[in-house]
């Protein structure tokens, strides 16, 4: 069979921009991410609480799923050989709905580590209306080449 | 009496590093929540939607890493259990103690370790590793704190760890 293609390594440049994803954010889409994730919390599907209790306008996209977009995000970008390693992103303000949520980002790094695996440290952003509302670093495990594979990484092979 | 750097009391400062709330998943890992996280983001990535990808990629179906904090998350009611029902809940305890009945995560680090695998049951447990001093913000007067969950499967293997960093507050008083 043939697996969709991954990037490799070398076909990934330091400073070069990943593909642009823009998607219009509505209450369908804080609710669905929310109960996909088992957060059952108020403020991600009951928009009295949000404004009442929290003090902000509306409903808004929660953590796990904030995560699980930025996942989406690269590996949209890599392809299924690609291992993500490490997620950090900072929440400045959150998603609402009514919000065309847009990511951006571009390769900061690239490196190998002392067990001969490759990374590529990625800059990333969810920005609305050219706010950024949530800004994001990742480490993501590429392939060498073809005949190398991430996912095959154990134990002290596998430092993210 | 609190401690002065931070103004804690000392029963909040003694929480700080230790270990606690160690949990095993409350079901074996399986893919259905999988679909439900693809489907929400409209994640089309085939080592999650198709066998013989992942068999070929990873050695068999593995879970996003992503959805770590998914299996600690309580179902919302199960018999016996009384009130709301939490994850997280040295975040809770810390809203309590220092008496800020608001918070919102405010920046999250996750390391993935060992793929988790459908079948899999995880455990985990919470360490507290920081609580700031009182601050003034936008939402109001609180403190931030930084708490670690730390995964492990059945193997014993790491799984991953998750950081959360969150701003407890109370409203109009900054």
């Amino acid at each position: 069979m043939t697996v969709a293609h991954s990037l490799t390594s070398g076909e990934v440049q330091e400073g070069e921009e990943l593909p642009t994803l823009s998607f219009p954010v509505t209450a369908t889409t804080v609710v669905l991410g929310a109960l996909a994730s088992r957060d059952w919390r108020p403020m991600h599907h009951d928009k009295d609480f949000a404004i009442n209790r929290n003090g902000v306008r509306d409903i808004f996209i929660n953590t796990p799923n904030n995560a699980a977009w930025f996942e989406r995000y690269i590996t949209d970008w890599t392809g299924p050989g690609a291992r993500l390693g490490r997620l950090k992103f900072r929440m400045k303000s959150p998603v609402f709905p009514g919000d065309l949520m847009t990511f951006t980002g571009r390769v900061a790094r690239k490196l190998r580590d002392e067990n001969g695996c490759d990374w590529a440290e990625l800059d990333l952003a969810v920005s609305v209306s050219g706010e950024v509302r949530t800004s994001c670093q990742a480490r993501v495990a590429l392939p060498a080449d073809a005949g190398d594979n991430p996912w095959r990484r154990k134990g002290p092979q596998w430092r993210p | 009496m609190t401690d002065d750097a931070t103004g804690l009391p000392p029963h909040v400062q003694a929480l700080i590093g230790k270990p606690r709330y160690e949990e095993r998943s409350e079901f074996p890992i399986e893919m259905g929540y999988v679909y439900n996280t693809c489907a929400a983001v409209q994640n089309g990535n085939p080592v999650y939607w198709d066998r013989a990808v992942a068999e070929e990629i990873a050695g068999g179906p593995v879970t996003p890493p992503t959805m770590m904090s998914v299996w600690f998350r309580p179902h919302y009611w199960s018999p016996g259990a009384e009130g709301e029902r939490l994850a997280l809940r040295s975040h809770f305890d810390l809203k309590e103690l220092l008496d800020l009945p608001e918070a919102i995560i405010s920046e999250n680090e996750a390391a993935f370790g060992e793929p988790v695998r459908p079948g899999d049951t995880l455990t985990t447990r919470q360490v507290i590793r920081s609580i700031s001093p009182p601050k003034d913000t936008k939402l109001g007067r609180g403190r931030f704190w930084t708490i670690d969950v730390e995964t492990y499967n059945q193997r014993d293997e790491w799984v991953g760890t998750e950081s959360y960093t969150a701003l407890g507050y109370r409203r109009g008083t900054s």
